[in-house]
């Protein structure tokens, strides 16, 4: 503006006008600097026009005794997303589903500068709204915004039950739009689809603890039921997590056990064949093995029995007898395997092979003490000793493996149970097992 | 840029266009809507008062548009059923003029843009789609809107309007379109909406209490 120019007038400031309700006379407060199309009396709920300077009084609705009162109360402050807001307005709205009525409440957040927001709250469970400004693109039963796709949760008739304070629309109570929700937790994008108008809006997840932050209220919120359309799941972000944790281990514990296979030397340090006729042992059946040398650095040692045993068994007492030291390991081990044919089909038991593996035996010169015992109307048996040094031992590994697998199944099974407790309640609920369907 | 000065054919006050392509103002002090003619300015109406705003931008609000700057001149005031809304007209510091739209807080700068075969004010419905400059559009809401008012300078004349009829297109992307149907030949402006703090507007009103 060039110098000299004479100072203009101010536009008009909002005034405090003092207004009073035409039905009962009960002072107003207009918050929203104009803003406002419709204000609704708190103490007879005439809905007023708020545009007009004599208040006409637009619609009075019948209050119901016991009509929960706003849990954030009008004219309270809080910074959202790092905007500060006013709560100008309070609606109640339900829809019907099966006969069963559904309440939430929805509060009108005012800055003078920002596009109203919105706060819902239903069962405890909360909501950040907000207008979109791009259009989502429906794709049958999901929809698509800003790159992401949601998916349809549910589609009703939703009816305004009660209204208070200011509204940047004309508010009425009885109204009625079909809302239809779709969900990417934390995310809801709803349209509301009125006579005239489909509205886009996205809702974000709030935790009732945040809001009370915020708005700096008294007490504590109300607890949250049930799990909401979009409520976070708590473990599902967890899901990912482990099953790629899992991965990394299993594939970590398939190369250690590579190595361990690896450097293990797995060699055949005995091996013989034995055989028991019928009738035999007869009297001191122990006998003792050929000297063998286990080498290399103090290692396990894997000692194989196979006998043909068939409907039978043996009985081996053995012991691992260091010839230099005296040192021995003693233990004993049973081979039997039974087979058959019943009424289920044919079965077996047992097996012709067992393994057992000795840990922590040093190096030295070796030779093994066997003592069979069987059974006093035995067929003929034979039976072979194999002894190896330095096996590699991967039961280990399967306990690992196991550990690991263990809570990535049960946070998987968490998050399923979190994400099917969701849908049970959307147009789309899974397949409910061991109950009817009524 | 050149501010041509002439002085109100009502009241005598010296009139300022701060855009030389300015085609109307209203006269700051008697309200008079003065078109510009070849050789002087005419008085063609008379603004009403305006009813009590709540718009935030006012006239001399600057901002920033694509990292240039603007400044509002001027603005259309319009009704509906469910609100009001303005049209702030702003010049940009590379000479153009464009709109910055303030719909109850929600922003958009427009362009006018010289398409043919736009539809008329009868064949529009919501749910039609249009593309225009490569770019598809959706008609969201139609709104019969109520001139109220107009302040500051206009690039074109606007002041005997009554009830106008626009079209509101919307992309996927957060583009926007009005097909505006207040003349005989329909009008189509091409923009996008914008945050309020990426148009860092400067010099806006103040509210009491924020």
């Amino acid at each position: 503006m060039s110098a000299g120019t004479p100072p203009l007038s101010t536009p008009p400031k909002p005034q405090a006008k003092a207004l009073n309700c035409p039905q009962c006379g009960a002072a107003i407060t207009l918050r929203a600097l104009g803003h406002a199309e419709t204000v609704v009396c708190e103490s007879c709920h005439s809905i007023l026009d708020a545009k007009d300077p004599n208040l006409q009084i637009l619609q009075k609705f019948q209050v119901i005794t016991g009509e929960v009162p706003p849990l954030i109360p009008l004219g309270s402050r809080g910074k959202l997303r790092g905007t500060d807001y006013e709560v100008i307005g309070f609606q109640r709205r339900s829809i019907t589903v099966e006969g069963i009525r559904y309440d939430w409440h929805e509060y009108v957040l005012f800055n003078p500068y920002k596009a109203t927001h919105y706060l819902t709250e239903y069962n405890g469970h909360w909501n950040d709204i907000s207008v979109c400004k791009e259009l989502p693109v429906v794709n049958f039963s999901t929809v698509n915004y800003l790159g992401e796709v949601y998916r349809h949760f549910q589609t009703s008739d939703a009816n305004t039950n009660y209204v208070l304070g200011e509204f940047p629309w004309q508010v009425r109570v009885g109204e009625q739009a079909t809302v239809t929700d779709y969900v990417k937790p934390p995310r809801v994008l709803s349209s509301e689809k009125s006579a005239n108008e489909v509205t886009w809006s996205l809702g974000e997840y709030m935790y009732g603890a945040d809001i009370w932050k915020s708005f700096n209220l008294p007490g504590q919120p109300p607890e949250a039921f049930g799990v909401y359309e979009n409520q976070p799941s708590p473990v599902s972000e967890n899901v990912k997590g482990i099953w790629s944790a899992f991965l990394a281990f299993a594939l970590l514990l398939l190369f250690l056990m590579a190595g361990f296979d690896f450097a293990s030397s797995k060699t055949t340090v005995f091996d013989s064949s034995y055989r028991l006729n019928a009738g035999e042992p007869k009297g001191e059946a122990s006998f003792v093995t050929d000297v063998f040398d286990l080498g290399g650095r103090t290692s396990n040692v894997q000692i194989t029995t196979s006998a043909s045993v068939d409907n039978s068994w043996i009985y081996l007492n053995y012991a691992l007898i260091n010839q230099d030291s005296g040192q021995a390991w003693d233990f004993g081990r049973e081979v039997s395997y039974y087979h058959g044919y019943d009424s289920d089909g044919s079965w077996t038991e047992g097996s012709r092979r067992d393994t057992v593996v000795i840990p922590s035996v040093p190096a030295g010169h070796y030779y093994l003490r066997i003592e069979p015992e069987v059974d006093a109307r035995h067929p003929p048996i034979s039976y072979s000793v194999q002894v190896k040094r330095d096996v590699p031992v991967l039961g280990f590994f399967g306990i690992a493996f196991l550990a690991l697998l263990l809570p990535a199944i049960a946070i998987t099974w968490r998050s399923m149970n979190f994400e099917r407790m969701r849908w049970a309640e959307s147009d789309h609920p899974p397949i409910r097992i061991g109950k009817s369907e009524d | 840029m050149t501010q041509p000065v002439s002085n109100c054919p009502n009241c005598g006050a010296k009139i300022v266009f701060q855009w030389s392509s300015s085609v109307q103002t209203v006269c700051q002090y008697c309200k008079s809507i003065l078109v510009r003619t070849d050789v002087d300015l005419k008085k063609v109406g008379q603004v009403g008062d305006l009813p009590p705003d709540s718009s935030p931008i006012q006239l001399n609000t600057e901002g920033i548009y694509r990292n240039k700057s603007f400044v509002v001149i001027g603005r259309i005031l319009y009704e509906y059923d469910q609100g009001g809304w303005n049209e702030w007209h702003i010049t940009l510091n590379d000479g153009k003029s464009a709109w910055l739209s303030d719909a109850q807080n929600e922003y958009a700068v427009s362009f006018a843009a010289s398409m043919s075969g736009l539809p008329a004010a009868k064949q529009v419905q919501v749910g039609q789609q249009y593309t225009w400059n490569n770019q598809r559009y959706t008609l969201t809401v139609i709104t019969l809107a109520h001139y109220r008012g107009v302040e500051g300078e206009l690039p074109f004349q606007y002041w005997d309007k009554t009830d106008v009829t626009f079209a509101d297109l919307r992309s996927e992307t957060g583009k926007f379109a009005t097909l505006d149907f207040s003349d005989d030949q329909p009008a189509l402006y091409l923009g996008e909406f914008m945050e309020f703090d990426d148009l860092k507007l400067k010099n806006l009103r103040s509210f009491e209490g924020w």
